[in-house]
């Protein structure tokens, strides 16, 4: 069993919090912090599992963890799962929401260092994918500047989507799906679904977040139009 | 109405979504809290709103801030209300903040039932696979009750995504739910032969999830495993099941027989390292389940060995770390494999991973013997000084001491040597472990007799340089150790070389800064050392030496009476008040050391920790029983039974009284002895008397008694374990010289006197001697102790629940409220016929043995067919390169005839029971819908009974409780059945694909052959087609994907396209199918009529009352109206009914008037009006399809007439 899924960057910010075990929020961001701390003093050349100890559920677990430029992928299974296969799963997640995004250019970056260190942006990251398809631009803008065009696109993407994928892979800390091709299927199966209803963010939201970009001042939030409640009559009337 | 749309959309401008909040948050770094304190502010205002998409895009904002750490506990209704929006943008995204926040506690997860029940019928895939995703996450045991049943109707769903779903949440529900495994059982085996290969991992998942906690009841399983194994080519299919066997072979060796050969062969071929890895972990466990000893074996370990180096030697740092991993699981059984490679094991202690130093260092524990222990150790204590990391110190520090003391310090030859090891080990800074060290100290000072005299001079200066310990800020655990130093010195006060210093170390005013337990012992110390400091004085005759230990002691004790620590202030007062009465006696010039010590008398005994528990409790004593009727609840407390802790208090001398005098106090001791020569627990100095401490003159040199005082800045005077190991080497090195003369000695005389038995002069473990007298006293256990070892098993583990018998054929009363034909399936399911291996696998193996020693000389042929009688078959006789099929029973010619008869009498019963079914059941059911009818009142919630016939049946509570029983039926009808199959079908509509309708037929094979090549064909009408593989025409069967062993049962699913749906219509078809059995195979035909009922068209659709209420308004539908008479049945009943055989769901219901709704698969509503009369029941429709409508009405008359 997988008992939980952690996503966070090299300052510890949380990407993606998933437990399948219940945790009070306090305590997931203190089992958050803690695996930063443990995972963060150690090099990239050394093995990718850690014992959690106390952290959660004692000595059966392991943590297995990588580590993509900017961001940390952090499992946490008991001795049920097979650490290797975990790591695997871990590039099936990574390269799935690289399929998923692949109108979102920085990701190929990850896959493509070579090319990125010729672009002398070498702070470009996954973190700038993920933290965009949490909603916000990168905190790197050079990467941005220089796709620019195309990173625009981002904005259709948002955080529950990762939490989408993840859900096409593992459900209820059991790993449900290795095939990236069918996780990518689902994945864009349900998009369509969502798109022909308009999804969330329809186009009037969309021309309005422009407009609250010049930073108004305070709006009145609550234009009190009074209880327009009107009552639908609860008995059906027959006859 | 349209002001507030105006008023939703104007506020939906400014709303913020997701994008903004993130942006928001990065840009406020500086206040981060406020700005989001703001922005749920903000977010409380939208889900006041009734606009769906405000709502939703809160709670998404929820979600995130929820990831940040907030609690959105709060908002739990406004989730469910997104969770229920119809749109799947927002279901899905209401399902993720649920699946994020709801919890066991969450109160009004209970709403949630009706909901989640809604999506998981609902007719697109997706709303029901995000139901089945948030519900893996948040289920609950109410949850798992009420929707087991449903749940289980989509492990056999048409679309894969939704199967391989289905079959992973039923491990949440299980655990949660634990009576639900049985009788789903059946089904999730079944699906281990899922054409998906998801569905099939995620049923492979499930069970080996199950099995991992409870392997006895899956050992069944293991042949069907096997063949998955064998022919399985998906990885992660292999590693669970390649686990699941691990887990397996412990409890049935031969199954690890059987697998050793294709594990070795996968090994040697796989290419994948996840793979090969859990091969060799299997392997492992396998090797271990066995005897071992056995040639082929040793071959199999070297192999795994032999890869595990490989995988230590590579420079990928995780397959180093997973090889030392499964090297320390062969330590445990085969050290001596792994001992050749200690080079490889000490090198990677000084890897730069501490994960791997981790693994290194469990490794070395199995790796020590009496010649490498002191190396070993001084090897890690080099580590100690390097590591940086308390973390890493501290673990090295507890293995340390782990490898030190392993089974009974058995490794250790010098006992001096690892005192000064704990000494130097309490050098360490901010460590935890200060209670395992001083748990260490006393532990070897009391039990090592020999070595007392020296642990108390360690601990004494210990005492003395205890400000070094404590004296840190920051009250690390360490000062733990000065706990054990004070009880040392105090207990074995007479070895101290300086009593009276020691004395002043422990009453020095610093003391009061320790923590209160440690001044306690403290205190408690003082005093025997000061008895026996008074017996020294006394005894040399220096009474004013010993009235100045007194005056310290009135000096002294005071700054301990005024500790805040209740104890230390007890014993203090105490002790002070005893010390001044010693005192005046002094005064009065009266010798006071022998009775002053008397106090002290006696030797302590180490304990086993279990002792007090394994006390058997004496015949005839109940120890529940009041001994006297209890007057008052405070007086209970006093009248604790003495009896049981008399013994106890003997063997604690310390609370002897005072008065015993020293005759009293010899005879007992005598008495003790006598005791302890007749215990057998109580073990005595060590047979070699030659290695008495005293003898060996090498330790003598150390010097380890001089206390440099003048030094404080170091520890004082403490010896470097250091030295010890030179000595020891130049120990060893004498006594084995000394050995080998007197070897050389008796070799002469052997030679003389010709005997030739000697072992050969290598120096073996054994050989080296101890420098000490170890005389290691085992724990104490009161006689007659239980030998139970059942105290490790922890009472409260969730997975125990799950330990449930699964090869006993199903209960009535187990049974979920599911649709009858699968529980003809499991009580028929070949399953039967495999044995309870637990039970049988004893006797065939002693039997085996027999035959072994009986006739190992004979022909091993005849061994085998004997062993074939044995109904684990599959285990004993195949062999391993060829894995036979299943055992499939094959009965001989005579058998068969019977069989025939067999069966036909069992049809017979089939419909007997067919008819009985309907008597029996209903009692259970009715109990079960009392009992939760008065669950739900307790809950006033919204909560259905489990059961699909009740599926809409929401509204139905509202009215009263009308406990009458309900005739259980099922949906499935008889199509045709024959002598050798009968068929049974339900049409279902689905909404997924527009006007299809699928038809699940039961295939039961009634007969003693096995049904082959069955095929389906169906002549199609101009109205309704069936869906064939493509490419295949019209004339063409469709086969059936399966076969049927005899008297198995299993569903096949088709799917018909239908034009119209609003008349009634019938197929003809024919099953044709080969019936194969010893006399050879015939073709067989049945015929049968697939009747599309307009009902069956119908979808069960859940409408709330103000969208019925609208539908009906909007006038465009049609009516129509039927009545029929002489109808006795309650209304409750009567609705069930028409929900159940027709698809409805009650709206709403009043007294005996009720609304009903569904809608078809082309999206016709359907409303009715159904009210009761005296006798009679009108049924009014509206339809938006006047024909439809009439046909249904029809349909509905056919069935109320039965009523």
């Amino acid at each position: 069993m997988i008992q939980a899924i952690l996503v966070f960057n090299n300052h510890g910010k949380p990407r993606l919090v998933r437990f399948y075990q219940r945790f009070p929020e306090e305590i997931q961001q203190q089992i958050v912090r803690e695996t930063f701390h443990l995972v963060l003093k150690r090099d990239d050349n050394i093995c990718n599992f850690l014992e959690g100890g106390s952290l959660i559920g004692g000595s059966d677990y392991k943590l297995i963890y990588r580590h993509y430029a900017t961001l940390y992928f952090v499992f946490c299974v008991d001795s049920s799962e097979s650490e290797l296969g975990i790591l695997d799963l871990i590039q099936v997640f990574v390269e799935t929401l690289d399929k998923c995004f692949e109108n979102v250019c920085e990701l190929d970056l990850i896959f493509h260092m070579d090319k990125l260190l010729l672009l002398n942006s070498p702070l470009s990251s996954l973190e700038t994918v993920v933290s965009s398809l949490h909603g916000g631009e990168g905190s790197v803008t050079r990467v941005k500047d220089l796709y620019c065009c195309r990173s625009q696109r981002t904005e259709s993407c948002t955080g529950k989507e990762v939490h989408y994928i993840l859900q096409e892979v593992v459900m209820g800390g059991m790993v449900l799906e290795t095939n990236m091709n069918e996780i990518v299927a689902q994945i864009e199966a349900q998009n369509r679904l969502e798109k022909s209803e308009g999804g969330l963010s329809a186009a009037p939201a969309r021309a309005v977040s422009a407009v609250k970009n010049i930073n108004l001042p305070e709006i009145p939030r609550n234009i009190n139009i009074g209880d327009l409640n009107i009552k639908v009559p609860n008995l059906s009337q027959f006859v | 109405m349209a002001l507030k749309m105006v008023k939703g959309s104007i506020d939906r401008m400014f709303d913020k979504n997701l994008q903004d909040l993130v942006r928001g948050i990065r840009n406020h770094k500086e206040d981060e809290a406020k700005y989001i304190s703001q922005c749920i502010d903000e977010i409380k205002q939208e889900l006041k709103q009734d606009n769906i998409a405000v709502k939703a895009n809160a709670v998404c904002k929820l979600t995130y801030l929820q990831m940040l750490g907030y609690d959105i506990s709060w908002a739990a209704f406004n989730i469910i209300e997104v969770m229920s929006a119809s749109k799947f943008t927002f279901k899905r995204i209401g399902y993720l903040a649920a699946s994020q926040s709801f919890h066991e506690g969450t109160d009004v997860i209970m709403l949630t039932t009706n909901q989640i029940r809604k999506d998981l019928s609902s007719p697109s895939q997706y709303d029901t696979g995000v139901a089945l995703t948030g519900l893996s996450c948040f289920v609950t045991p109410d949850l798992a009750r009420d929707l087991a049943n449903d749940i289980m109707t989509l492990m056999s769903h048409t679309k894969p995504y939704i199967r391989k779903k289905a079959v992973l949440i039923m491990y949440k529900v299980f655990l949660k739910y634990p009576e639900s495994l049985r009788p789903a059982f059946p089904r999730l085996k079944e699906k281990l032969e899922d054409p998906d290969p998801g569905v099939q991992s995620a049923a492979v998942n499930v069970i080996c999830e199950l099995a991992r906690r409870n392997p006895k009841n899956y050992l069944s399983l293991a042949p069907l495993f096997f063949k998955l194994m064998t022919s399985s080519t998906n990885n992660w299919v292999l590693i669970k099941i390649i686990k699941l066997f691990g887990a397996l072979t412990p409890l049935e060796p031969r199954l690890g027989k059987k697998l050793i050969e294709p594990l070795t062969n996968l090994i040697h071929s796989t290419s994948a390292m996840s793979l090969l890895y859990e091969c060799v972990n299997t392997v492992i466990a396998v090797l271990i389940s066995l005897s071992s000893g056995m040639p082929n074996h040793s071959a199999s370990i070297q192999l795994c060995v032999q890869k595990l180096r490989i995988l230590i030697e590579d420079s990928d740092q995780n397959l180093k770390y997973l090889g030392l991993l499964a090297m320390s699981k062969i330590l445990k059984t085969h050290p001596k494999s792994v001992q050749s490679h200690k080079d490889l094991i000490l090198q990677c202690l000084d890897d730069k991973d501490e994960s791997i130093r981790l693994r290194a260092l469990d490794l070395l524990y199995g790796m020590v013997s009496k010649k490498n222990l002191m190396e070993i150790v001084k090897k890690l204590m080099t580590h100690v000084d390097k590591a940086e990391g308390t973390t890493y110190r501290d673990e090295l520090l507890t293995k340390i001491i782990d490898i030190c003391s392993q089974s009974n310090y058995q490794y250790i030859t010098n006992f001096e040597w690892y005192i000064s090891i704990l000494v130097e080990l309490t050098r360490l800074e901010g460590t935890r472990h200060g209670h395992l060290i001083a748990a260490q100290m006393l532990d070897v000072a009391i039990r090592v007799k020999a070595i007392r005299k020296f642990a108390v001079s360690q601990m004494s200066a210990l005492l003395d340089s205890a400000h070094l310990l404590a004296s840190s800020t920051q009250r690390n655990g360490i000062c733990e150790v000065l706990y054990a130093a004070a009880w040392i010195c105090g207990e074995f006060s007479e070895h101290l070389q300086e009593p009276h210093h020691t004395l002043e170390a422990m009453l020095r005013p610093r003391v009061t800064t320790l923590p209160g337990h440690i001044q306690a012992v403290y205190v408690q110390n003082v005093v025997k050392l000061y008895a026996s400091i008074l017996q020294q004085k006394e005894q040399a005759g220096e009474a004013e030496g010993a009235q100045a230990v007194t005056q310290l002691m009135v000096d002294r004790l005071p700054q301990f009476v005024q500790s805040a620590d209740l104890e230390v202030q007890e014993r203090a007062s105490c002790i002070l008040q005893l010390v001044k009465h010693i005192q005046k006696l002094q005064a009065k010039d009266v010798p006071v050391a022998e009775e002053v010590s008397a106090l002290f008398a006696g030797e302590l005994n180490p304990v086993a920790p279990k002792a007090q528990k394994k006390v058997p409790v004496p015949e005839g004593l109940d120890l529940d029983a009041w001994i006297n009727e209890p007057l008052s609840d405070s007086e209970s407390e006093d009248e604790r039974p003495r009896a049981v802790f008399h013994e106890e208090e003997q063997r604690r001398p310390k609370h002897r009284p005072s008065e015993a005098d020293e005759e009293e106090l010899a005879r007992r001791r005598e008495a003790r002895k006598q005791e302890q020569a007749n215990n057998p627990f109580y073990i005595k100095s060590s047979p070699s008397p030659q290695k008495r401490y005293q003898d060996t003159p090498g330790v003598e040199h150390i010097p380890v008694v001089q206390i440099d005082l003048s030094v404080p800045l170091k520890v004082p005077g403490l010896p470097m374990s250091d030295q010890y190991v030179k000595l020891e080497e130049e120990r060893r090195h004498r006594q084995k010289l000394e050995k080998d003369k007197r070897r050389k000695k008796r070799k002469e005389k052997e030679k003389k006197g010709k005997r030739r038995h000697s072992s050969l002069p290598t120096e073996s473990d054994e050989d080296i001697a101890p420098a000490q007298q170890v005389d290691i006293v085992t724990e104490e256990m009161p006689e007659n102790a239980l030998p139970s070892d059942e105290d490790d098993k922890d009472p409260n583990d969730p997975y125990r629940a799950l330990d449930i018998d699964l090869d006993k054929p199903l209960a009535d009363s187990e049974k979920l409220p599911i649709q009858k034909h699968r529980n003809t399936e499991t009580s028929k399911s070949p399953e039967k016929d495999v044995p309870m291996v637990e039970k049988k696998s004893k006797k065939p193996k002693k039997k085996e043995k027999k035959h072994k020693e009986k006739e190992r000389d004979k022909e091993k042929k005849k061994e085998k067919e004997k062993k074939a009688e044995d109904l684990d078959f599959w285990l004993s006789t195949t062999p391993p390169p060829a894995p036979a099929p299943a055992p499939a029973p094959v009965p001989s010619t005579d058998e068969c005839e019977d069989a025939k008869t067999e069966a036909q009498g069992e049809e017979d019963d089939a419909e007997g029971q067919d008819q009985d079914k309907k008597s029996p059941k209903p009692k259970k059911k009715k109990h079960r819908k009392e009992k939760e009818e008065r669950t739900k009142g307790k809950k006033k919630s919204k909560k259905q009974p489990p059961g699909s016939e009740e599926a809409a049946g929401e509204p139905v509570q509202n009215g009263a409780p009308e406990e009458e029983q309900l005739p259980p039926e099922s949906s499935y009808s008889l199509l045709a059945e024959n002598s050798y199959v009968k068929m049974t079908c339900d049409i279902r509509g689905s909404l997924q694909e527009d006007s299809q309708v699928t038809v699940a037929i039961v295939l039961e094979n009634r007969s003693s052959s096995i049904l082959k090549g069955m095929e389906l064909s169906v002549l199609d009408s101009l109205n309704a087609r069936m869906a064939r593989p493509q490419g295949s025409s019209v004339h063409d069967g469709v086969p059936v994907p399966f076969q049927l062993p005899p008297g198995v049962s299993n569903e096949a699913q088709y799917v018909f396209t239908i034009q119209s749906i609003v008349m009634a219509q019938k197929l003809k078809g024919t099953l044709s199918f080969i019936a194969k059995n010893d006399e050879g195979a015939t073709h067989e035909k049945l015929d049968f009529r697939l009747h599309f009922s307009c009902s069956s068209y119908l979808i069960t659709t859940p409408c709330y009352s103000d969208a019925f209420a609208k539908l009906l308004e909007s006038g465009d539908l049609s009516m129509s109206s039927i009545k029929v008479d002489g109808i006795r049945m309650s209304f409750q009943n009567l609705l069930a009914k028409i929900c159940f055989h027709h698809h409805f769901s009650v709206v709403e219901r009043v007294d005996s008037c009720a609304s009903m709704y569904s809608r078809s698969i082309q999206g016709h509503h359907v409303c009715l009006l159904v009210k009761k009369g005296e006798n009679s029941v009108s049924v009014d429709g509206k339809c938006s399809d006047s024909t439809l409508l009439s046909n249904l009405l029809e349909e509905m008359k056919a069935t109320l007439a039965k009523c």
